[in-house]
């Protein structure tokens, strides 16, 4: 684990210094300056930070739904612990997705919410959230919550491919990469990334991730003592 | 055959439960009344879109939806007749049973809204009605699919009226934005072959549904 | 009293080191028991004790935290789903349903578990028994408790259950409905499995083994 904590901290300051210093020239000459992406120009540097966190967000909604989905088989409360907690994570990196995602479509776009396919995605990921949330508060019984939430988190988790196969495909869309986007749309959809820039974003990737792994790690260790200085006996 | 024989006599006693005290019908029903009638005044003789008009459809049926599928499962718990079911059936039969009769109350629900449409609203024209058809039936069917089981669990919560709408909307939108695709190509006058990859994922979703809750169900059925 | 023309399976349920806990507050820890046809059990214990929740799991209502519960027919272990079918239960948290009558109720609960419709001779030999022959037609809504428990028991026997699970058998019952109680669990005694939850101390007598449930707790014999 503290490999992990420190791997996270060198990636992800690594990404932030590299992101927000390096600068973007016309024609790039050495390898720590960035190309210009018509139409995107200083705001590509979104990639390195809105993209990872909208990452980590769906990452969280998989694991909560992998551990709810071992808790059905298993009975194993704390399979419970490590999906509530993964839940709240990918809720927090959800939210911090949708206000970055935001923030980028007010300078990009001129508005700061279009219902564009991915825009709505993460939209309704936060909803799943929010949903599973909700469940969980209105259930009285830990046994109850437990498996009932593993139960809706795995129920929305099947509706996930309508999401994210067909409506970028069947609504075109304002996000690089979907349907109808000429002009900024390669850096993102083919990851035809120039290579600096591409290490830059693996790096940023890896380091939220590391970080999610500690941030659960944490949350993990504290909610199982909390459990244990609860348990009554007979 | 005895499963098909158990499925079906749950269904019937749904029925005839239903029949005896209109629990459901009569939320559906009086919702269905008022909410057209909002949007009426709302709009009164503007002209709208065909796609304004298959939204606000399906905006009616969603939240009557949501106020009458939960009974099937609400009625149980409350009244303490689960533990009775749950001695008697098997889990499958229940969640078949219960399952078909809510797809049976959508196809009621969504044909009632329809004609209060066709009635109300001068401009709802329906220029292709196979395309139609098939996007109520199978909109419908989907409804029901993914309203059961999420019914199934707020029964077992505290707060269920609030919850229920809460917990489907996530899981309905993708039927939601297709079946208003394909209702706007209905109003549209669009061919059934221009419809078809709309039917297409109507049905997977249906599938899916279906296939996910039935294996779900025995978690969330039995204590 | 019952038709008893069917053939009679032996029985046997073992429960090994069953807990059950609630919100992280343990119910009750460890109990264990063999019961073979023709055996029966009482469940004893304070207020608050678990017997309910115990006489629950055992009808394969609820699961239990720990432990395992498990059914065989003549030798050949079973499933819940198919042995639910051998088991009868009457208990104060059973409801039957308030919209139909007590005839419709048993025909239509019936027909779901057995899923045929030929079941009316017996469920006018049931009514007749518990004394609600008369009421048949009349809602359930419309029942006193007492009448709600005579037809609780009528629904427990319809399928000729070689398991009968009794909460609290003689709750809310009069001195004729408790008698016709007691003749029914001593037919039961007889040839099958019984299980009693009671708090009454004449009650858990009628059984031959006993499991005390609660704070000071023994091994189940």
């Amino acid at each position: 684990m503290k490999a992990i904590k420190y791997a996270s901290i060198v990636c992800i300051t690594c990404a932030i210094l590299a992101g927000i210093a390096i600068p973007m020239v016309p024609q790039p000459q050495s390898w720590l300056e960035f190309p210009i992406i018509p139409g995107l120009e200083d705001k590509a540097r979104n990639i390195f930070f809105h993209v990872p966190m909208a990452w980590s967000s769906v990452l969280g909604f998989l694991r909560a739904l992998y551990y709810g989905f071992r808790y059905l088989r298993t009975k194993d409360f704390d399979y419970d612990i490590k999906s509530v907690s993964s839940a709240g994570l990918g809720t927090m990196f959800c939210i911090l997705a949708t206000v970055t995602g935001s923030l980028w479509a007010k300078f990009n776009w001129g508005s700061f919410w279009n219902w564009d396919p991915r825009e709505t995605s993460i939209f309704i990921l936060l909803l799943i959230y929010g949903a599973y949330f909700t469940l969980r508060s209105a259930l009285g019984s830990d046994e109850v919550r437990a498996r009932l939430s593993a139960v809706y988190s795995i129920l929305a988790g099947l509706t996930a491919p309508f999401f994210i196969f067909i409506m970028p495909r069947v609504i075109g869309g304002l996000h690089p990469g979907a349907k109808g986007d000429t002009a900024g749309s390669t850096p993102v959809a083919q990851l035809h990334m120039p290579p600096n820039m591409r290490v830059v974003f693996i790096i940023s990737i890896i380091g939220f991730s590391l970080l999610f792994v500690w941030l659960l790690d944490i949350r993990v260790r504290a909610a199982r003592i909390e459990y244990q200085l609860s348990k009554k006996e007979i | 055959m005895n499963v098909m024989v158990s499925i079906w006599a749950v269904v019937s006693k749904d029925i005839r439960s239903e029949l005896r005290t209109r629990y459901a019908l009569n939320a559906l029903l009086m919702f269905v009344v008022t909410s057209v009638a909002t949007i009426l005044f709302a709009l009164r003789e503007d002209e709208v879109s065909t796609d304004v008009l298959s939204g606000m459809f399906w905006v009616v049926i969603f939240f009557s939806a949501m106020s009458g599928l939960s009974r099937i499962f609400v009625s149980e718990e409350e009244r303490g007749t689960a533990m009775t079911l749950q001695l008697v059936a098997s889990p499958s039969e229940v969640y078949f049973g219960k399952l078909i009769f809510n797809c049976g109350l959508t196809l009621v629900l969504s044909s009632a809204v329809t004609v209060l449409y066709l009635v109300v609203f001068p401009a709802f024209i329906i220029k292709s009605a196979v395309v139609f058809l098939m996007t109520i039936l199978l909109g419908s069917l989907g409804f029901a699919s993914s309203a059961t089981i999420i019914a199934a669990i707020i029964a077992k919560a505290n707060t269920k009226g609030t919850l229920y709408p809460v917990l489907s909307f996530p899981i309905l939108i993708p039927l939601l934005m297709t079946v208003m695709k394909s209702t706007t190509r209905a109003l549209d006058g669009d061919s059934v072959t221009a419809a078809l990859s709309d039917f297409q994922i109507l049905v997977s979703y249906v599938m899916i549904m279906i296939a996910g809750s039935s294996l779900l169900f025995d978690y969330v059925w039995k204590d | 009293m019952e038709s008893g023309c069917h053939p009679l399976n032996p029985i046997t349920i073992t429960a090994q080191g069953l807990s059950k806990n609630f919100n992280r507050r343990a119910i009750f820890k460890d109990v264990s028991f063999t019961l073979s046809s023709p055996a029966s059990l009482s469940i004893t214990g304070k207020n608050g004790a678990g017997k309910s929740t115990l006489s629950k799991i055992i009808a394969g209502l609820i699961s239990s935290t720990r432990g395992s519960l498990t059914y065989s027919i003549d030798g050949n272990q079973t499933g819940i789903e198919e042995f639910k079918h051998h088991i009868g239960f009457v208990s104060p948290y059973l409801n039957l349903y308030d919209e139909f009558t007590a005839l419709e109720n048993l025909q239509i609960l019936s027909r779901i578990r057995t899923a045929s419709r030929q079941q009316n001779e017996r469920i006018k030999e049931l009514l007749t028994l518990v004394g609600l022959w008369d009421r048949r037609d009349d809602f359930v809504g419309t029942f006193s408790s007492g009448m709600k428990q005579r037809l609780k028991y009528a629904f427990a026997l319809l399928h000729n259950p070689e398991v009968l699970i009794l909460d609290e058998p003689t709750s809310n019952l009069d001195a004729d409905g408790i008698e016709v109680i007691k003749k029914i669990i001593l037919e039961q005694k007889k040839r099958n499995i019984l299980v009693i939850a009671t708090n009454d101390k004449e009650e858990a007598t009628w059984c031959t083994q006993q499991t005390p449930i609660g704070a000071k707790q023994h091994p189940g014999i």
